[in-house]
């Protein structure tokens, strides 16, 4: 623009600096405040959806699992390995002294009723589902699960005793809703 | 203009842009790029539209993260995203608004090419990438519309495809070909879904193009006139950037007041019935923006010559260059072209209404006599006035346009800033 023209405008008063500072802040910081909450609104259309919320509890019936049987139910779509133990399983898992456990947890604070040892039956190594629920699976060197991914060994406490995996097998939330019926989530 | 790219040689930004020139590239389009001084807001429209264009890519990929593309499922997946998915409502909704306002937006901007004469030299190829991307948009838009399989897509997707059998010998094979059977069914759904993700990605890359044969001369303008010196002309950045943030804020303003508060108003309400094949709505209408379209199509008693007619109503747009050849672009200067162009835009109004109405009675009649304006307008008028048509007097050029506006209050040469 040539400096006749600027000279032409309707007004020649001084430009309020302040005026224009201001309006440029807050212009901008609605604009940045409006993109973000969109941006955000839009992002969580990827978190989990209602139904899919919905889906997190499961009930199950444990009477027709015989000791020494496991039963493998979904929950949110995970694998969620049941066990009944038998009494030589109850202690060898109580009879481990909790130091020398690669991830030290005692057997009682995995189960509240030692009868039943449930899991999250994903390796904590990299998420593969360990063999040792089917009869004549390999249940690896300490009578719980066996991970064929990469060689994990867990007991029958469920916890990692052997192999690359650094946790136990997570513990869901459950609650005995009857002496029969747990409810998982 | 002078161009600071000295200062863009210094430190990372200079290291990286002598290899890969990005930043010298938003230099010239965004910043210094010299534009005319004398824009209007109907020069808004084009960066609108390609506003809108990434918000339709960026809403529609999220849609199609929940979406199901399969027949027995599709109809509940779209009630899912309403329902159960975290704002999916909002997802929805601001991508079917989004599709009208994409179509406001891309109506007016070539509304804005026709009145101030943007399709002629040296603008032609401009304005043919525009057509083409207007009958991309088209597709786009009829193809999202069968997604929900409602009873509307599945009429319309029917009565569109339909259109095709018109066609002698062939017809039935283009109709089954594209169905991949024998009805719209689940292959039709399937391909409808593939077409509606990447046809868009098409229309990114035609806008690419409208916008390097854009920067090749730059802008038209209100008078029309070729820049003729640099003070015709004033940066891009900061003075069309702000006009083109406030006329987005306008926008988006209009846009969630539909979204927010009449989110269906655009829509039909058939639409959230499941598709039934055994049972066709009483009254069935495309979405708006084909109205107009539609209305030529049933204006003609013979199905193959409705069909051609539609299809040539939107192919006409290509060959404008050639059919108007008036050496003056701007309407304002065009004392009678002027008149003609708004009843031209009345007649499609008027195509769009008697579109919505039931094809018989005076309806008949009236889209009659507006289909034969639609094509006189183009065919008989714009090249009868090329040749006889007399302008008003020309200014020198775009400052002495802006100049005389601003202060000899005689009268204005057009009214467009004056307003
Ligand atoms: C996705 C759709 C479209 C996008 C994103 C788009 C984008 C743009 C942009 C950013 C501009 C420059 C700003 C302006 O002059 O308003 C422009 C100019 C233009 N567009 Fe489009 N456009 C689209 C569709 C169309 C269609 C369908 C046509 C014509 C049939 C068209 C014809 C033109 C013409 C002729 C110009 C130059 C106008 C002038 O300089 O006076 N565009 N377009
Ligand atoms: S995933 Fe189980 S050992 Fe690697």
């Amino acid at each position: 623009m040539s400096e006749k023209d600027l000279k032409n405008k309707k007004s020649d008063v001084a430009v309020d600096e302040d005026k224009r500072d201001f309006l440029f802040v807050t212009t901008a910081g609605l604009a940045v405040a409006g993109s973000a909450l969109t941006v955000f609104s839009l992002i969580d259309t990827m978190n989990p959806a209602k139904d899919v919320l919905a889906l997190s509890t499961t009930e199950v019936d444990l009477s027709p699992v015989e000791e020494g049987q496991s039963l493998t139910v979904m929950w949110r779509g995970k694998p969620i390995f049941i066990r009944h133990r038998t009494d030589s399983e109850i202690s060898d898992a109580s009879n481990v002294s909790v130091d020398e456990l690669p991830h030290m947890a005692s057997d009682e604070s995995r189960v509240k009723n030692p009868k039943w040892l449930v899991v999250v039956g994903v390796c904590t190594h990299l998420g593969c589902v360990p063999l040792g629920q089917k009869i004549g699976d390999n249940k690896g060197e300490y009578g719980g699960w066996f991970c064929p991914c990469h060689g994990s060994h867990y007991d029958t406490s469920g916890r990692v005793r052997k192999g690359p995996a650094p946790l136990n097998l997570e513990i869901p939330p459950y609650e005995f809703v009857t002496d029969d019926i747990i409810k998982i989530g | 203009m002078k161009e600071n790219t000295s200062e863009q040689n210094k430190g990372l930004t200079g290291w990286i842009d002598k290899r890969l020139p990005v930043f010298t590239f938003i230099n010239h389009n965004l910043r210094d790029y010299p534009t005319p001084k004398n824009l209007n807001y109907f020069w808004n429209f084009g960066s609108l539209a390609g506003i809108t264009l990434v918000i339709m890519i960026v809403t529609g990929i999220l849609l199609a993260m929940q979406y199901t593309a399969d027949t027995e499922l599709a109809f509940d997946s779209v009630e899912r995203i309403m329902r159960d998915v975290n704002n999916g409502w909002l997802l929805r909704y601001i991508h079917m608004n989004g599709a009208s306002m994409f179509f406001i937006i891309v109506f007016i901007h070539i509304f804005r090419g026709l009145y101030y004469g943007s399709y002629k030299y040296p603008r032609e190829i401009l304005w043919m990438l525009g057509v083409v991307i207007l009958l991309l948009m088209m597709a786009t838009a009829f193809m999202g519309y069968v997604l929900p399989w409602g009873q509307m897509s599945f009429w319309g997707a029917t009565v569109i495809t339909n259109l095709f059998s018109a066609f002698p010998v062939v017809g039935d094979y283009i109709v089954t070909f594209l169905w991949g059977g024998f009805s719209v069914d689940n292959p039709t759904l399937t391909r409808f879904f593939v077409l509606h993700y990447l046809l868009p990605f098409g229309i990114v890359g035609v806008v690419a193009l409208h916008l390097v044969a854009l920067h090749q001369f730059g802008s038209n303008n209100p008078t029309g006139l070729d820049v003729k010196s640099e003070g015709d002309t004033i940066p891009f950045h900061p003075y069309y950037t702000v006009k083109d943030y406030l006329g987005l804020g306008v926008y988006l303003i209009v846009f969630a007041g539909l979204v927010f508060f009449a989110p269906n108003f655009l829509g039909h309400p058939d639409n959230y019935i499941p598709a039934n094949p055994l049972q066709t709505p009483a009254h069935i209408v495309p979405e708006w923006y084909f109205l107009p379209f539609y209305a030529i199509l049933r204006a003609v008693p013979d199905k193959l010559l409705g069909v051609l007619l539609m299809f040539a109503a939107v192919m006409v747009l290509f060959f404008l260059p050639w059919l108007d050849k008036h050496k003056v672009r701007s309407a304002n200067f065009r004392p009678y072209y002027r008149q003609f162009y708004w009843l031209f835009i009345l007649d499609c109004l008027v195509l769009g209404w008697v579109g919505a109405m039931p094809a018989e009675g005076v309806y008949v009649l009236i889209s009659r006599v507006a289909t034969a304006y639609y094509f006189g307008f183009f065919l008989i008028i714009m090249p009868f006035l090329s040749r006889f048509e007399k302008t008003t007097d020309l200014p020198s050029s775009i400052s002495a346009a802006v100049i005389s506006e601003k202060f000899d209050n005689k009268e204005p040469s057009s009214e467009s800033y004056v307003k």
